[in-house]
């Protein structure tokens, strides 16, 4: 999985998708974890990384990470990698 | 000597295919001779066009949807207030009225005014009695009746003939022209609109728009006559031309000097075939026509914002006749960032 | 090093009808303390979910209520409505405030007995009084508002084996141009049964007739139909004295005033909208005043407000169960008090607040109560701060009904908690335990093994 790498992010939290023309507003947490998967960082290290900052349980960070992936992807977002959508 | 600064708070930037009357209010402002003003404009949602215009409108704040309630409004209110020292409001929604009415006082406390109709005025005027209203004032409207019931379409045959008007509380009319029709359009409006329906005669002729203005003593400070010349749609006016109607002009006169209306409105009048007037509706606000006005030599939100702070108004005595109105659309090219301020702090 | 604080990760798509945050600057505010009281102290000590009822707020609203009215006319006199809240501890608030008591069946007649509450200050109404209960109440002196004809003639058998002669009103139906309009109870007014009625107990002579009652619905909307109902009472009660030389000693105009809940499908919010108790008592005094009542004989106008008094003094305190998505993407909260509790969820949208801060980030959410019963649904449509499991919200205007319309549907009733004027809390209902429901049930024998 591989997110839109084109997203402009604001520091307002203010997401532009240039390639729909959508617009999105996005929490600071959520803005991290779309740097992070721009920079290509896997599921695992996000939710590692996370934990490390953030006052919260890993299961419940589980979870959320989970929500968030599937709104990406309804978003689309997030990409299929090419192996993996055949 | 100079002019004094005056702040006001206007309402309804959307000036799309169905316009809010916002910009041809900010328009009629911006050529005031009494004052110099700068305007805050008030939006609900991010694209309303009249945010973007800045020739017209020095800052935009995103204020809250009525139904969100008088207290959340207050407080966007306070806020934009000790920022921008706002003199004047205009509010230009029928949904918003109710809501400015209830604040109008702790406005006046903050040293906001505004020149709006009585709760009282408000409430008389509404479609559901407007039949009332008629009876009261020896004003002619159209024979109707509020139902809740579709039955009493049934009991009311006799008084009713087909075809029959079938409207909303709030918005939405149709034309029935049997039971089985007005029992259906019944069905529709109380679902989307609720109770209760009003059935009104309908009435061939041709329709005809008053905008005016009465300072809330009895007196006519502005009333000028229009017909529409082509109607989107929408039913929204595209083209409109000032009238000369003697008859038009006493009829509102007579609804100023009876009601003693206060605040800005538009008569909606049908001409029947065997030319007797019919007041249709009364919209308590100004209507999205009223540039007309304006170009005609009749500034009614320049009087209306002189009314609000208190000042003396002189009635306008004349207007232009035979001129038009023709509405065009425009497409301004705005950047990401502006849409993206409005958007992410309700403010630009 | 010490972690961030956490907020769920959210992302939502900008539309532009979507009223942004700073549109809803000013919008439900958190609700950390209720009456000076941690509202995370309140659970600490009584689990979640939890009923509270303000003292402060139930003695400011019957004062601003009598007020309204007592500025407008010589005598008035307020009755607590059992049926809208119960609970000794709220009925005794109101009768420490100076209010009578209403009720409407046997059991609640015997709750305002247990109060302490004089006997003669009981209005009994109501369409089914048992014969009984007809009996105690009369002998006590209670004022017996009488519902239909059948009750009229057994009340005036009675009457025959009793010492005291009953004090009696009949309550009215009638035409105040709302809809829909309540004929179900009483004797109507437009049609004659009213005034025949009247007569029947003016002539037979068993029954003193001491006033006339009427209740126009509820939540309604407008204060105009009480002026058309307060001037018939009036008609009524002017045709007595005219006929019979009768002077009735009260006019009981009944409930039905709106409180500030917003009805489901409302464009502007009931706070708003709903007229205030100065706009009720100006219709109905004035019409009573305008009346052909001569001053020394105007009637004592008496009140049976109920919701408008007490819904605003109620909250309930719930936690988040769970946090879901639904197929359309759609979020959707679970909270532990669900429709059992919250009756008037039906009706209303009632406001919900959290209970702890929270970031300017909301989401469209849908509250679901934790009944497995599709209909346990408290808000269809709320925006809401992110909330994560554990976190508390305050639901309000919550003191009408829901203590008496409560549902036993497959769990037991929490605690119910009072806040006092100086802020202390006290138990005033324990939560149900499984004996309080099941020591009730009895299984036969050969139902006794399932094996």
């Amino acid at each position: 999985m591989k997110i839109n790498e084109n997203l402009a992010i604001s520091e307002s939290g203010f997401l532009f998708n240039p390639s729909t023309g959508e617009s999105f507003t996005v929490n600071p947490i959520g803005a991290e974890i779309i740097e992070k998967l721009k920079v290509g960082k896997s599921e695992e290290e996000i939710l590692n990384e996370l934990h490390d900052t953030y006052e919260i349980d890993k299961k419940s960070l589980q979870k959320d990470l989970l929500d968030f992936n599937q709104i990406l992807k309804q978003y689309q977002l997030l990409e299929q990698d090419e192996e993996t959508s055949n | 000597m100079k002019k004094p600064v005056i702040n006001i708070g206007v309402t309804g930037l959307n000036a799309i295919d169905s316009p809010g009357p916002g910009v041809a209010v900010i328009r009629g402002l911006r050529e005031a001779g009494s004052f110099d003003i700068r305007i805050i404009g008030f939006a609900y949602e991010s694209l309303e066009p009249g945010i973007y215009m800045h020739d017209l409108v020095d800052r935009t704040y995103q204020i809250p949807y009525p139904s969100t309630g008088t207290d959340a409004l207050l407080s966007r209110l306070e806020y934009i207030h000790s920022r921008e020292k706002l003199d004047v409001i205009i509010p230009n929604f029928d949904a918003e009225l109710y809501s400015f009415m209830k604040l109008e006082s702790k406005l006046l406390q903050m040293g906001i005014h505004m020149f709006l109709p009585t709760m009282e005025q408000f409430e008389e005027r509404h479609k559901v009695n407007l039949s009332e209203f008629g009876k009261k004032y020896g004003i002619d409207v159209p024979l109707g009746k509020a139902i809740f019931d579709s039955s009493e379409i049934f009991d009311l045959q006799k008084d009713f003939d087909f075809p029959l008007m079938v409207k909303g509380k709030w918005y939405d009319a149709y034309i029935a022209y049997n039971m089985e029709q007005a029992r259906t359009y019944f069905n529709k409006i109380s679902a989307k609109w609720g109770l209760p329906v009003v059935l009104q005669r309908y009435v061939h002729g041709t329709e005809y728009n008053v905008t005016g203005l009465g300072d809330g003593k009895g007196n006519t400070i502005a009333a000028v006559p229009m017909r529409k010349q082509f109607i989107t749609d929408k039913g929204k006016a595209w083209a409109g031309i000032s009238i000369d109607d003697k008859k038009l002009l006493s009829i509102t006169q007579k609804f100023i000097s009876a009601t003693k209306w206060k605040g800005a409105f538009e008569l909606e009048m049908m001409k029947s075939n065997d030319n007797k007037y019919y007041l249709m509706e009364i919209n308590p606000r100004i209507p999205a026509w009223v540039y007309l006005a304006v170009g005609v030599g009749q500034n009614i939100p320049e009087a209306l914002t002189n009314l609000a702070m208190g000042n003396e108004v002189a009635p306008f005595e004349s207007y232009e006749v035979g001129k038009l109105f023709i509405r065009y659309s425009y497409d301004m090219i705005v950047d990401r960032s502006e849409f993206e301020k409005i958007s992410m702090n309700g403010e630009l | 090093m010490e972690k961030k604080r956490y907020e769920r990760p959210h992302l939502v798509k900008l539309d532009t009808g979507m009223p942004s945050k700073a549109g809803l600057r000013g919008d439900s505010p958190a609700t950390t303390r209720i009456d000076g009281v941690q509202v995370k102290e309140l659970i600490a000590k009584f689990g979640s979910p939890l009923f509270v009822m303000s003292e402060q707020t139930i003695r400011s609203t019957y004062q601003k209520a009598f007020k309204a009215f007592s500025t407008r006319y010589p005598k008035v006199q307020f009755a607590w409505s059992y049926k809208t809240n119960y609970l000794p501890a709220v009925c005794n608030v109101f009768h420490q405030e100076g209010s009578w008591a209403e009720v409407v069946s046997g059991f609640e007649y015997d709750k305002a007995l247990a109060n302490g509450i004089d006997p003669g200050k009981i209005i009994f109404n109501g369409p089914g009084k048992s014969a009984e209960e007809l009996k105690k109440a009369a002998e006590n002196g209670s004022l017996i508002h009488i519902d239909h004809l059948d009750e009229l003639y057994l009340l005036t058998d009675l009457a025959g084996e009793m010492k005291r002669k009953p004090l009696v009103a009949i309550r009215v139906n009638m035409d105040t141009g709302i809809y829909p309009m309540w004929d179900r109870f009483g004797f109507n007014y437009e049609n004659g049964q009213a005034w025949d009625a009247l007569n029947k107990i003016m002539l037979a002579g068993k029954l003193e007739l001491v006033g006339l009652h009427t209740h126009i619905g509820t939540f309604i909307m407008s204060a105009t139909p009480y002026a058309v109902a307060a001037s018939k009472l009036a008609d009524l009660a002017l045709g007595l004295q005219q006929k019979f030389n009768h002077n009735i000693r009260y006019i009981d105009m009944g409930g039905g005033f709106a409180s500030k809940n917003t009805l489901k499908g409302s464009y502007l919010p009931g706070a708003d909208t709903n007229p205030s108790f100065d706009d009720y008592a100006e219709a109905i005094t004035t019409a009573l005043v305008n009346s052909g009542f001569k001053p020394e004989s105007l009637p004592l106008l008496i009140l049976e407000t109920g919701r408008a008094l007490i819904d605003e003094a109620g909250y309930i305190i719930t936690s988040v169960i769970a946090n879901k998505r639904l197929s359309t993407g759609r979020r959707a909260t679970v909270i532990d008090a669900g429709v059992n509790l919250l009756f008037t969820s039906f009706w209303y949208e009632h406001p919900v607040t959290p209970a702890q801060g929270f970031s300017q980030y909301r989401e469209e959410n849908t509250l679901y109560g934790p009944l497995c019963m599709n209909i346990d649904c408290v808000r269809d449509s709320i925006n809401l701060p992110l909330l994560n499991k554990g976190d508390s919200l305050v639901i309000h205007y919550t003191g009408a009904y829901n203590l008496t319309q409560w549902m036993q549907f497959i769990t037991l009733r929490p605690n119910v908690v009072m806040i006092d004027r100086e802020g202390n809390t006290h138990l005033i209902r324990e939560s149900e335990s499984v004996n309080v429901i099941s020591g009730l049930e009895k299984t036969p024998d050969y139902l006794k093994h399932v094996k």
